[in-house]
């Protein structure tokens, strides 16, 4: 089921908590959505879910219009970054409301009920847990519960808002390519919220990437990371190092280094800002390699097999972040306060205004 | 960890009587309960105490028989009409409100909080007063109510009224902070799993506000049965017809008829201690439902 959104607005007084938001999100894919905090993903998810109504905009599941369908009979599933179980139910119970609730006559009988919910507890390799109440169980585990609770009416979308949000780093990562799994085993047209771009770029199939309301641009995972559309999508998806630059015929100049922009016509002249990734930074031994620049090691952090620099190039004013393996460190021989030069190898460019140069 | 010049001292099993950082010496906890079971002594189990010396001073059968003279029968039939109606009425009232408040968005709601607590703020005397002058044959409807042939004061349904105005906050203020510390997610999780809100409302609302429900209906039933001061002014205190309980006693009290006075105190007494029972039951009830084996 794919659901496509049109011009969906959103007020709060005067607050814009979504602003003409236009997507399609296909069918069997898992999209991300991924923003800072206040930039509307909630809000846009829940609407989605019909939990939270439009100013403007419709909803389209499937091609059909949802706007006006009660919570109750979009048959979505939907995941709380806070579970929000039912405190005084079993976890059975939980997982069995969504059947017990239904119609009589679409109903399943008990037993029906008791293999299904079994199942679903197997599924998220929770079934001994079937008696215990929610509050005893660990926040994982009420998570996947949660989880197998939207998943018991077979719901065509499934929507989870910050799901692992709550859980330590390990547990996160662990669930979250659980559910990946998942998500491939039993094909649904999932979303889900995130401000963490690296869960973002692990799990997903489509990133949708928000700020203050608005889309700022959408596509797989590798488009998003290795394409941004602007400068907000390029310094949120991960750490970046500015350069001013000089753009000329289809070239950024920093210093007496010179990059490639990709589309040499119809370029704009002028001021420029290269964004540099830390692991696109070059470490070099010394000042031979045209455009490097000279730099003083002024922090070294080793995290795991990558060394972290921190340096200052020559009358610049801002620190630089470098990343290289620690090998490659132990072997220049590098320590805090080393002189050393540094080269930019891959950098993106954009105009001063924002526009994209490169 | 090797270079530390001192090792961290052992544990010692004798605690000191510093590491209880959160418990205060003996003397200050005894003191403190002391005081406080003193002070439920005097002012709770003594009083209660008297009643009941009171009341069964001459015997059992004199007791009996103050509660079953006509006059205290008609008081007591009363009394039970106006709970059987008030709280119920209340408990649906409470329950709605709290709703609204705690979990919609709307213009004037803070003023409908200030509303509900209104009945707390005035003196009853003043309610008595105020629905006298509204519905009195003097008062502002006075006139209609005679020509439809409605007797409201000084009659059943003014004392009806009166108390339900006086009991209406019980339920609501004991739920509203309730209802709102829970927020709204595991109603929004029943609705999109296709629950509709009724169903929303008796399998995950009130099982989640249950004993603040409990709470705000004993508290309103012993208002409701004790209520005196606005049925004084409403009710014109017929005997037999439109006397209370607690009207009751006054006029036995009145007539220097202390042991009879006393004995319908201790049925008003014993009616709220059976309403702390039961509650207290269907906790322990509850309790062991939950925790089969802890019980
Ligand atoms: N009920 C509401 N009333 C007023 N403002 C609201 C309401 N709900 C959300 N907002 C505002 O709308 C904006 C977007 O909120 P939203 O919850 O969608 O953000 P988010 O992207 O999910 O952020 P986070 O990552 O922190 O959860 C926020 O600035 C928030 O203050
Ligand atoms: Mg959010």
């Amino acid at each position: 089921m794919s659901i496509e959104i049109e011009h969906i607005n959103k007020r709060y007084g005067h607050f814009t908590a979504v602003d003409d938001v236009s997507l399609s999100l296909p069918e069997g894919q898992l999209t991300a959505l991924l923003g800072p905090s206040g930039s509307g993903k909630t809000t846009l998810l829940r609407i989605i879910a019909g939990l939270e109504f439009p100013d403007s905009g419709r909803i389209r599941f499937h091609g059909e219009d949802a706007t006006d369908v009660h919570v109750s009979r979009r048959g979505v599933g939907f995941v709380f970054q806070h579970y929000a179980l039912f405190k005084h139910m079993t976890v059975f119970d939980n997982v069995a409301y969504g059947l017990t609730v239904k119609p009589r006559r679409l109903r399943p009988g008990k037993a029906e009920i008791r293999t299904r919910v079994m199942r679903l507890l197997e599924l998220v390799q929770l079934d001994w847990t079937a008696n215990r109440l929610p509050s005893q169980l660990s926040g994982g585990q009420r998570q996947r519960i949660a989880l197998a609770r939207a998943l018991a009416v077979e719901p065509k979308v499934l929507l989870l808002d910050e799901p692992f949000g709550a859980l330590d780093a390990k547990v996160r990562a662990e669930l979250r390519r659980w559910l990946r799994r998942l998500h491939d085993e039993i094909h649904l047209t999932s979303v889900f919220v995130t401000h963490d771009q690296e869960e973002a770029l692990e799990v997903s199939d489509r990133i949708v990437v928000m700020n203050q309301g608005r889309v700022e641009q959408e596509g797989t995972p590798e488009e998003v990371y290795d394409h941004p559309a602007n400068p907000f999508v390029f310094s949120f998806l991960g750490q970046v190092n500015l350069f001013h630059a000089r753009v000329q015929d289809g070239q950024a100049r920093i210093g007496d280094l010179a990059l490639p922009t990709s589309t040499p016509e119809d370029q704009p002249q002028g001021h420029g800002l290269a964004y540099v990734r830390p692991h696109d930074i070059e470490i070099l031994p010394d000042g031979s390699a045209q455009g490097a620049l000279a730099a003083v090691i002024e922090g070294i952090t080793v995290v795991g097999p990558t060394a972290r620099l921190e340096l200052k190039v020559a009358g610049g004013k801002d620190l630089i972040h470098a990343e290289l393996p620690k090998s490659r460190l132990r072997s220049l021989g590098l320590s805090r306060g080393s002189d050393t030069w540094v080269r930019p190898l891959n950098s993106r460019v954009f105009m001063d205004n924002g526009a994209r140069a490169s | 960890m090797s270079t530390l010049a001192s090792p961290i001292p052992p544990l010692s099993s004798e605690a000191p009587a510093w590491q209880r950082a959160t418990e205060e010496p003996a003397w200050i906890r005894r003191l403190l309960i002391g005081i406080a079971l003193t002070f439920l002594g005097l002012f709770l189990v003594l009083p209660l105490a008297v009643v009941l010396y009171g009341a069964f001073e001459q015997g059992l059968q004199v007791w009996y028989a103050a509660i079953t003279e006509p006059d205290a029968l008609a008081a007591i039939r009363l009394t039970l009409l106006v709970v059987a109606i008030v709280v119920p009425l209340n408990l649906v009232f409470g329950v709605m409100a709290a709703w609204a408040i705690a979990k919609f968005e709307f213009r004037g709601k803070s003023v409908l909080i200030t509303l509900i607590d209104l009945p707390f703020a005035i003196s009853p005397v003043v309610v008595g007063l105020i629905f006298v002058i509204l519905l009195g044959s003097q008062g502002w409807l006075g006139p209609w109510l005679a020509e439809h042939d409605l007797r409201i004061i000084f009659a059943v349904p003014g004392i009806i009224i009166v108390i339900a105005f006086g009991t209406m906050p019980f339920v609501a203020r004991e739920l509203i902070p309730l209802m709102q510390q829970q927020g709204k997610e595991e109603e929004e999780s029943s609705l999109t799993l296709g629950a509709n809100g009724w169903q929303t409302f008796w399998r995950v609302t009130l099982p989640n506000i249950k004993w603040g429900v409990i709470y705000g209906v004993i508290l309103c039933n012993a208002r409701a049965m004790g209520e005196f001061g606005a049925v004084a002014i409403v009710s014109g205190r017929i005997r037999g017809e439109t006397n209370t309980m607690p009207l009751h006693i006054e006029v036995l009290y009145n007539e220097y008829l202390f042991t009879a006075a006393f004995a319908v105190s201790s049925l008003l007494a014993g009616l709220a201690i059976v309403t702390i029972a039961v509650k207290s039951l269907v906790e322990w009830r509850d309790e062991r439902q939950r925790h089969p084996a802890a019980a």
